[in-house]
């Protein structure tokens, strides 16, 4: 049985403007009967304000689709079209006190109703922007079309690569089968072969460059965050680079500092961006050590 | 616990009798039935009766044909691994597009490995096509694999007609009997059937047992090996007490058998009758004149399963839907769209199965409680309006698909 929230419950139950709304000038149908959810939005907008009177809705769907219909209305009543339409799919979710993550397209839905009605009464078109595919990661709710997209954009070709783009894949690593034939099918297209036992993209010395010049590139940006840490009496120190692991030494001020991790997770993005690759910066023993002295 | 039990088809509750003849092997005898000792001793004899009363619930010649497993799903891939590792000159497999994810899912693992599955489709009502059937089988194929019965419709194969046409072609015959066995009589030495699975917390043992059935002839490969257990051909120590519960369990169902053929069959025909007649668009789905005695499954159009459950649920009634929320998935039962059961029908099938236990009062209760909650969805559906669906109901709504 799905782990639903009390507030989700409570808005299945007892769902808020169910229903036809008389006088509606704004109407949303969206979803898909194969999925099993669809939903009718309908909203009563003053012309004159663009402020949303009333919001109503009907639900084909399960437990959660009902809620999030229902939690949608609640929340755009009262609001401009523009403001309502800020109303993003997590507002509903975490309204809702959250949702399953087999269960997030549910307010991925109210959100597109809510962009279809609007569309309908400012007499657009609205057209779908995505697709939704079978969810394969269940730990970060990431699905099959969003994976397949990805891997096709940046070229990749492993499992690991995909876990450092999407997530998938990064939790309980079930669905690393899956994820393995998706990588599978799109690199046959691109005519190369899947090699299971492949690490992520091997890129100890990427786009050509040798290991010299590719730590000469890391002491360069760490050269550039310098004086920003001088400033504030502190320093950091190359230690040693080991295939994707960088590990420096925080000296100073900034060993110890309780804002080390969050600069240290600035310089790795610095890193990666100047690498182009994916690399993971950690501070050795001996400042780990500093840092335990220096705590209170 | 209160409340009104009509899944019975998901798993069953445990006898009292049966956790009765169980408890002894934990303590007592809690020897290893391989030891010299007479720890061990009392444990082998234990399991020797009941291998003989699972012999008798499925009707098999020697009590040497029947393998202790862990599990409906570990019989079901023993069987057919077995089948293609014993004739590895044959590469081809039947089985059917509504068979239960522990034979669908293996055959689609196995066809990335190199094996050539045929799947047999149904009609309306579930039914197989026996002439497509008879030109798939060729000297290719190692098995087919059919179903018993039905786990969501209920609705029977012929299984004993397509073991005798694989037969007569050279193929092993695998059938999945986990909602059968324990339902209905089966008399396995008179058929032509090879390996049959069954799982015993569908027939009132516990949970973590089956059984694989392989009559004595047929050519064999382990799944797991290591020990002389069982004949060498499921190593690991014995599951004692879970197989003690199980041959208790299938004397008692094999006592039970004409109760469930003749009062749980009226039972079941009574809450489906009393639904229907009180819930308009509402229709059986599988094939009612051929099926479980236990099972209805009702297809309630316009509103979709995981619903239906949780407000049941609200009530107290346990029951399980095809819909595609139910199971997290992006559609809902390949049962219902093998049968060509619309979306807008399939999203919204509810399945009861009754067991033994099931009474008079939980029935009325549920025919009393169902149509009020369907026509609370039905409410909230854009598909219905008023009393009834919407004239052309899917031209009403036409979604865009996001």
């Amino acid at each position: 049985m799905w782990d639903y929230s009390e507030k989700v419950k409570e808005h299945f139950f007892q769902p808020r403007n169910a229903g036809v709304l008389e006088g509606a000038n704004g109407v949303g149908d969206v979803g898909s009967i194969s999925c099993g959810d669809a939903l009718r939005l309908m909203l009563k907008v003053e012309p004159e304000t663009d402020i949303i009177l009333n919001a109503h809705f009907q639900t084909f769907g399960c437990g959660s689709a009902i809620a999030s219909s229902s939690a949608l209305t609640e929340m755009i009543k009262g609001k401009t079209l523009d403001e309502a339409l800020k109303v993003s799919n997590q507002d509903i979710a975490d309204y809702l006190d959250g949702l399953p993550p087999e269960k997030m397209h549910c307010s991925v839905m109210g959100r597109e109703a809510l962009q279809a009605a609007v569309a309908n009464y400012r007499g657009e078109v609205w057209s779908d922007d995505h697709e939704e595919g079978a969810l394969v990661c269940k730990c970060f709710a990431i699905d099959a079309v969003l994976i397949e997209d990805t891997i096709r954009a940046n070229n990749l070709c492993s499992v690991q690569d995909v876990t450092n783009y999407t997530k998938a894949g990064g939790g309980c690593s079930s669905c690393h089968e899956g994820i393995e034939e998706i990588l599978v099918k799109v690199m046959t297209e691109r005519g190369e072969t899947f090699k299971p036992g492949a690490v992520a993209q091997e890129a100890v010395a990427p786009a050509g460059m040798t290991n010299l010049q590719r730590i000469r590139k890391i002491e360069a940006v760490l050269d550039t965050v310098r004086p920003q840490l001088k400033r504030d009496g502190g320093d950091i120190e190359l230690v040693d680079v080991e295939g994707k692991t960088i590990f420096v030494n925080m000296k100073g001020a900034c060993a110890g500092c309780q804002m080390e991790a969050l600069t240290l997770q600035g310089i790795q993005q610095k890193l990666m961006e100047e690498l182009k690759e994916f690399i993971k910066i950690v501070p050795t023993k001996a400042g780990a050590l500093s840092r335990a002295t220096c705590q209170p | 616990m209160e409340g009104i039990y009509f899944d019975n088809n998901a798993t069953t509750r445990v006898d009292e009798a049966v956790v009765e003849a169980m408890l002894p092997y934990f303590t007592e005898q809690f020897g290893n039935p391989s030891s010299m000792h007479s720890f061990g001793n009392k444990v082998g004899l234990a399991i020797k009766k009941a291998r003989m009363q699972v012999q008798e619930l499925l009707g098999a010649e020697h009590d040497s044909e029947i393998i202790f497993t862990s599990c409906g799903t570990e019989s079901d891939s023993t069987a057919i691994l077995s089948a293609l590792k014993a004739q590895p000159e044959r590469k081809e497999i039947i089985t059917t597009t509504v068979e239960h994810p522990a034979i669908l899912t293996l055959c689609a693992y196995l066809e990335k490995e190199g094996y050539k599955v045929h799947y047999l489709k149904v009609d309306g009502k579930g039914r197989l096509d026996l002439d497509e059937y008879k030109k798939l089988l060729t000297d290719q194929v190692a098995v087919v694999s059919a179903m018993w019965a039905n786990n969501e419709t209920g609705t029977f194969f012929p299984v004993v007609e397509m073991a005798e046409l694989a037969n007569a072609a050279g193929a092993m015959f695998h059938t999945d009997a986990v909602q059968a066995v324990g339902k209905v009589p089966l008399n396995l030495k008179d058929t032509k059937i090879d390996m049959v699975s069954v799982s015993g917390h569908k027939l009132h043992a516990p949970k973590g047992i089956g059984v694989l059935y392989l009559k004595r002839g047929t050519r064999f490969r382990p799944l797991l090996r290591g020990g002389h257990q069982e004949r060498g051909r499921r190593a690991g120590t014995e599951n004692s007490t879970s197989i003690v519960g199980l041959g208790k369990a299938a004397e008692m169902a094999l006592e039970a058998m004409t109760f469930e053929n003749t009062e749980v069959a009226r039972l079941r025909d009574k809450l489906e009758a009393g639904i229907l007649v009180k819930v308009p668009r509402s229709f059986v789905t599988g094939d009612p004149s051929n099926r479980l005695p236990n099972t209805s499954n009702i297809a309630f159009e316009f509103i979709e399963g995981e619903a239906i459950l949780l407000l049941l649920n609200k009530f107290g009634i346990a029951a399980s839907s095809g819909s595609a929320c139910t199971s997290g998935s992006l559609e809902p039962s390949h049962v219902m769209r093998a049968m060509g059961i619309p979306y807008t029908a399939a999203h919204g099938t509810v399945r009861f199965s009754l067991s033994r236990y099931s009474t008079e009062a939980e029935v009325d209760r549920v025919i009393a409680v169902v149509p009020e909650i369907i026509a609370q969805l039905r409410k909230l559906s854009p598909y219905w309006e008023g009393d009834g669906p919407a004239a052309e109901p899917e031209k009403a709504f036409a979604p865009t698909y996001a």
